[in-house]
């Protein structure tokens, strides 16, 4: 099957000399929910505006459903929707004539661009604020409004740039539904994000970017299953007088009635609270110290910060 | 929100077609124009109003008050000399400031993406951005001879070289409004062409006064500057007279105009202004 995105050698240099993008290869194949992450500055927008001709490479080639963005352009724009990392609309225009405006740019007939701007202010929860200004738009409205006018021409890639940043959780839970569901419907769709559990949640395929350099690509379970510790905070029902000595595990005691304990793969759970339960300490509840992600993408990015310095 | 599974993908565009179709290039030249037509039609008080307001003051002042004691210029009375040079500076100045307040907004805001990201060709942005200056040049100078009919006697000597003059002076200027736009960096830089260029060219391209009332030498010089064949040609057409060959009107119009659209579209696919 033909890739949704081929990039091969992609580098990026500015006027000013620094360097975006150091060679980058990717391959994403068609309908995949395709997560794009890397530290601030790693080369995550600069990817995604060459991608969207918003941003013009210094070398390397881009094919998007097999069609080379050099030699067809304009075929490859057609295929692709962007959801921009900052507000890009005309903020003195009503909301539906952002979507409607955009569909015309696609070449819609205003009829067809209207009711399509209808279907989508209506599925994201924007229909009854179809003739306010734009500019009178909460954050999270806006960011939906980018979505809709995204979907106008139903691109067959659609390019979200940080779509929840600053969107309130229950919004956000929301718009990944959304997502899924348009991905569900077989729209290829790459993702960036600091959310790293937006990322776990949405991703089947990851890459990691980091000064310009893919650093991992690959599939989003693989990369989890290597995560080779995870720290785990427990809630005691009582303050804890001093942390017994707890052969094979390490845990401290952070606060009188909350343990730390890093756990290895072969560890279980279990077999930590059958130990703590011994010594006659009952966890009351118990959480994730940081997101496995998280944690593989701190790890990831330091190692090759490292390795490069 | 309430994802839908009708939602769909690609029913527009099979992924065997190329770029855009003409039908589809006529849609987004259609709604661009649009756009930019409502955007200077919204906010008329600041658009049509004062050149209106402007050009009455004028002729009062110089039409009616000076005017008289001016006389005749080339068998004209002078408030009648005046007409074509008038209706023709707001044409120039009106077609400039909308491209180059609309283009560098666009910029500015960042919404100028949204056509970039688009399959709209470079040549087709600029005619959609070109027709929204020629609409409001247009507008203007109608406004303006109405405003000419309450003071001046108006005159027509050739009514198809009027309308192309007009049409191809709005073009030529809202393409300098687009190139200043590109180029411009910050709202100074948006302002600083029509002030130190436009307007002195204009005020000293004959609009009020025949190069013949110079000294020989500053009609030698008046004789670089283009927009004084562009008013001549104007004027041509209104009163039957001018002070250059009205060939040459024609002659500069059309190849400023090629060599600015063809700049502009260099301009567009270098991405210089636009793109990173």
């Amino acid at each position: 099957m033909t890739p949704a995105v081929e990039i091969h050698n992609l580098t990026k240099t500015y006027a000013g000399g620094a360097e975006a993008l150091k060679g980058i290869d990717l391959t994403i194949e068609p309908g995949d929910f395709f997560a794009l992450l890397g530290p601030n500055g790693a080369g995550k927008s600069t990817t995604i505006g060459v991608l969207c001709s918003l941003v013009n490479k210094t070398s390397g080639v881009v094919k998007v459903f097999g069609h080379d963005l050099d030699q067809e352009r304009n075929w490859v724009k057609m295929q692709i929707g962007i959801v921009p990392q900052e507000f890009n609309f005309n903020q003195f225009e009503p909301v539906e004539e952002v979507v409607i405006n955009q569909g015309g740019f696609y070449g819609l007939t205003r009829k067809k661009a209207r009711e399509r701007s209808d279907h989508l202010l209506k599925q994201l929860g924007l229909w009854e604020k179809r003739k306010a200004m734009s500019r009178q738009l909460s954050g999270g409205m806006k960011r939906r409004l980018m979505i809709a006018r995204a979907l106008v021409h139903e691109p067959r890639l659609l390019i979200l740039d940080e779509p929840t940043a600053g969107v309130d959780i229950e919004l956000r839970r929301g718009m990944w539904q959304f997502l899924t569901e348009i991905n569900a419907a077989g729209t290829t769709i790459i993702l960036t994000t600091h959310y790293l559990e937006e990322a776990e949640q949405l991703c089947r395929n990851i890459a990691i970017i980091n000064e310009g350099r893919i650093i991992e690509n690959t599939n989003m379970r693989r990369l989890l299953d290597t995560v080779a510790q995870e720290t785990f905070v427990l809630y005691c029902d009582a303050p804890v007088a001093s942390l017994p000595i707890l052969p094979a595990l390490d845990a401290r005691l952070t606060e009188s009635d909350v343990i730390e304990v890093v756990l290895s793969k072969d560890q279980s759970l279990s077999e930590v609270f059958d130990v703590l339960r011994g010594h006659g300490i009952e966890v009351k509840r118990m959480k994730n110290k940081n997101n496995r992600l998280e944690e593989l993408f701190l790890k990831l990015v330091q190692n090759s910060t490292e390795r490069t310095a | 929100m309430n994802p839908q599974k009708e939602l769909p993908i690609s029913g527009e565009f099979p992924p065997s077609s190329g770029g855009m179709t003409g039908r589809q290039m006529f849609n987004a030249f259609l709604m661009l124009t649009v756009r930019e037509v409502l955007r200077f039609g919204r906010i008329w008080v600041q658009t049509i109003l004062p050149p209106m307001i402007m050009t009455s003051l004028y002729f009062v002042v110089f039409g009616h008050l000076i005017g008289p004691r001016v006389g005749e210029i080339d068998g004209v009375p002078y408030i009648n000399y005046l007409v074509p040079g008038l209706i023709l500076m707001s044409v120039i100045t009106q077609s400039y400031a909308n491209v180059v307040s609309s283009f560098y907004g666009a910029k500015f805001a960042r919404h100028v993406e949204e056509l970039l990201v688009s399959p709209m060709p470079h040549w087709l942005i600029i005619l959609g951005y070109l027709a929204g200056g020629v609409a409001r040049g247009l507008s203007v100078g109608a406004a303006v001879t109405v405003v000419a009919l309450f003071f001046a006697d108006l005159q027509v000597y050739d009514v198809l070289a009027l309308l192309l003059v007009a049409l191809l002076t709005s073009i030529l200027f809202s393409l300098g409004g687009m190139i200043n736009a590109i180029y411009a960096s910050s709202f100074d830089h948006i302002s600083i062409v029509p002030t130190f260029v436009l307007t002195p060219l204009t005020y000293l391209g004959g609009v009020f006064y025949s190069i013949h009332m110079l000294p020989p030498f500053w009609q030698q010089v008046s004789l670089f500057n283009p927009i004084l064949y562009i008013i001549n040609g104007f004027r041509y057409a209104m009163l039957g007279i001018s002070d250059v060959p009205v060939y040459t009107t024609y002659l500069i119009l059309v190849v400023t105009i090629v060599i600015l659209f063809a700049y502009t579209l260099r301009l567009f696919r270098k991405g210089i202004g636009m793109r990173g």
